[in-house]
């Protein structure tokens, strides 16, 4: 494994009985680097956050984290990672700082240590103020922040994230990526999350797209954009099926039907419009033109669309 | 799990850490407070003045009692692993660097100690009502006793709960089980020789606690007979064995991930 590599996937499978979560998936994340997983519910991008953050076992195939090897030092590297999850993990009964008091000795941190970081990282996320409060009483957002304080807490060298996103209003997540690209700068924190949200892992330096499985596409978000063939057009028409053939006959081009609309992918998009509507003026609604996005990526990679497998 | 020790934490500040937090837990949930001492005492009253009629009085049902509010107190405290798994805390503290057996002491300190101070609060109020008559010293080992019995039947509910996703199902265990292991200690019935009750009674470790108990605790006005019950090393023999087989079933088990880990 590169020196500069905190993490290393290779060959790792993960079954619930019958059903295959993870299928024989291999990669690389970079030290430094902030890296998406991208895919819908069920695409296994959960289960891998669950072997990644040491919750799951290991079934088959190996992982290095952090120069760790998974199946011998788990100890290691559970010391290096800080952990989000999805799911909350705070003590609703407890205040916020009893909280992070719990979970800084639970990685070992002296008491003095523990009051010095845990005021640091309550003013960070700005909370602070919160700090005596129960957090049964804090609103969703605020609690979304105390699980960050907690997984920062003990100072990992890599921040694993399971949809950090979901419940928070948009300016939450914009401060949400704010703290972590800081983070990332100024102590080489690596971030590794998981999301299902398009318009979040174009945030990120490099995007693993997951489908079923399986890794569907892994690239910087541009080249992803990139490797779809120039624009995208889509035609909405009472029979969809009959039109892509049509456009097929008439320009020998590729036409696929996605859930009822007819798709395109060309460059100069725009010249296609005219000709499409000037060759099929009875038979299309709607036709709209964009330049190619995530959903376009997966779309390409997968045969599906996106949100249809929610 | 082959672990490199080098890297794990200290395991004192775990135990600790976790064993503060049940405590902390206990007292803010007022009613689990008010119910954990209005319920011994009303069962003691209840129980002390229906079997009247059987000769025995408030000292014959003390010891039981005792047994009862450790028995219930250290069991329910347990329960909480359940809410730890259901509201997520467990989550955390499964992917801390903390040596899993320290986890699961912490959490079995932490039950124990509520239900030591549960027993410690009845065993005054006993002292005041009743008239403790025995030494000092005989008061000090059957506290001591207490500690072991809260620990062993704190480590046999974390044992039930750690599988469990809901406390429903808890508690048909507490029915089926717990019950009827109370009520099969000796704490209810008075020994007799005959009796396939008191048979069975031997299989049943907890028996040992509450004979422990008999043997350290005498009332005035009132003697109760020991001369039947198991003698006093047994009784701490296999309270202390019932203990260590808990723990160590505990920590084995804790170190199984089971499903309901996934949220």
């Amino acid at each position: 494994m590169p020196a500069d590599s905190a993490i290393a996937v290779s060959n790792v499978s993960h079954r619930y009985g019958e059903r295959i979560a993870v299928d024989d998936l291999s990669l690389e994340i970079k030290a430094g680097e902030i890296f998406v997983f991208l895919g819908p519910n069920g695409s296994g991008k959960t289960t891998l956050f669950r072997v990644l953050s040491t919750l799951i076992p290991l079934q088959a195939g190996e992982v290095s984290i952090l120069g760790h090897s998974m199946s011998t030092e788990t100890t290691a590297i559970r010391s290096k990672l800080g952990v989000v999850f999805q799911a909350p993990s705070l003590d609703a009964q407890l205040s916020v700082a009893e909280n992070l008091h719990h979970q800084g000795r639970l990685y070992g941190m002296s008491r003095q240590e523990l009051a010095e970081r845990k005021k640091q990282m309550l003013t960070a996320l700005g909370v602070a103020e919160r700090a005596n409060d129960r957090v049964d009483t804090l609103s969703g957002g605020m609690r979304r922040r105390v699980e960050l304080a907690k997984g920062m807490l003990h100072r990992p060298r890599l921040l694993l994230l399971d949809e950090p996103s979901t419940g928070l209003d948009p300016g939450a997540r914009a401060d949400l990526w704010k703290y972590l690209q800081q983070v990332r700068e100024k102590d080489g924190v690596t971030i590794v999350l998981t999301t299902h949200l398009l318009e979040e892992a174009e945030r990120a330096d490099r995007i693993a797209i997951m489908h079923q499985g399986k890794l569907a596409a892994l690239d910087t978000p541009v080249a992803l954009q990139a490797s779809v063939g120039g624009d995208s057009i889509n035609i909405r028409t009472e029979q969809p099926r009959q039109l892509a053939e049509a456009i097929h006959a008439k320009f020998d081009c590729e036409a696929t039907v996605l859930d009822g609309t007819v798709r395109l992918e060309q460059p100069d998009g725009h010249q296609w419009i005219s000709r499409l509507v000037e060759a099929f003026p009875d038979k299309i609604q709607t036709v709209t033109l964009g330049k190619p996005t995530l959903e376009d990526v997966f779309i390409d990679r997968t045969g599906h669309r996106y949100l249809s497998e929610e | 799990m082959a672990n490199s020790l080098a890297a794990s934490v200290p395991a004192g500040p775990v135990v600790a850490t976790l064993a503060q937090r049940e405590l902390v837990r206990f007292f803010r949930q007022r009613n689990r407070v008010i119910g954990a001492l209005v319920q011994p005492i009303m069962f003691w009253l209840l129980f002390s003045a229906g079997l009247r009629g059987n000769d025995l009085g408030h000292a014959f049902f003390f010891p039981g009692t005792l047994a009862m509010i450790l028995l219930f107190t250290a069991i329910f405290a347990t329960i909480s692993i359940i809410e730890d798994r259901r509201e997520g805390f467990l989550q955390s503290v499964l992917v801390a660097p903390a040596p899993r057996w320290a986890m699961v002491l912490g959490k079995i300190l932490g039950g124990a100690s509520i239900a030591m101070l549960q027993a410690l609060l009845f065993l005054a109020l006993g002292w005041l009502t009743l008239g403790i008559t025995s030494s000092i010293l005989a008061v000090l080992m059957a506290i001591g006793l207490m500690a072991v019995m809260a620990i062993a039947l704190t480590s046999l509910g974390f044992l039930i709960a750690w599988r469990m996703n809901s406390t429903q199902g808890f508690h048909a265990i507490m029915s089926v089980f717990l019950l009827p292991m109370w009520l099969l200690s000796g704490s209810l019935f008075p020994d007799d020789a005959g009796s396939w009750l008191t048979v069975l009674s031997r299989f049943n470790p907890l028996t040992y606690g509450v004979a422990g108990l008999r043997h350290y605790l005498q009332f005035k006005d009132s003697i109760v007979a020991t001369d039947a019950l198991p003698s006093l090393p047994i009784c701490w023999l296999v309270t202390f064995g019932f203990a260590a087989v808990m723990l160590v079933l505990s920590w084995k088990i804790a170190e199984t991930r089971t499903t309901g880990d996934l949220l």
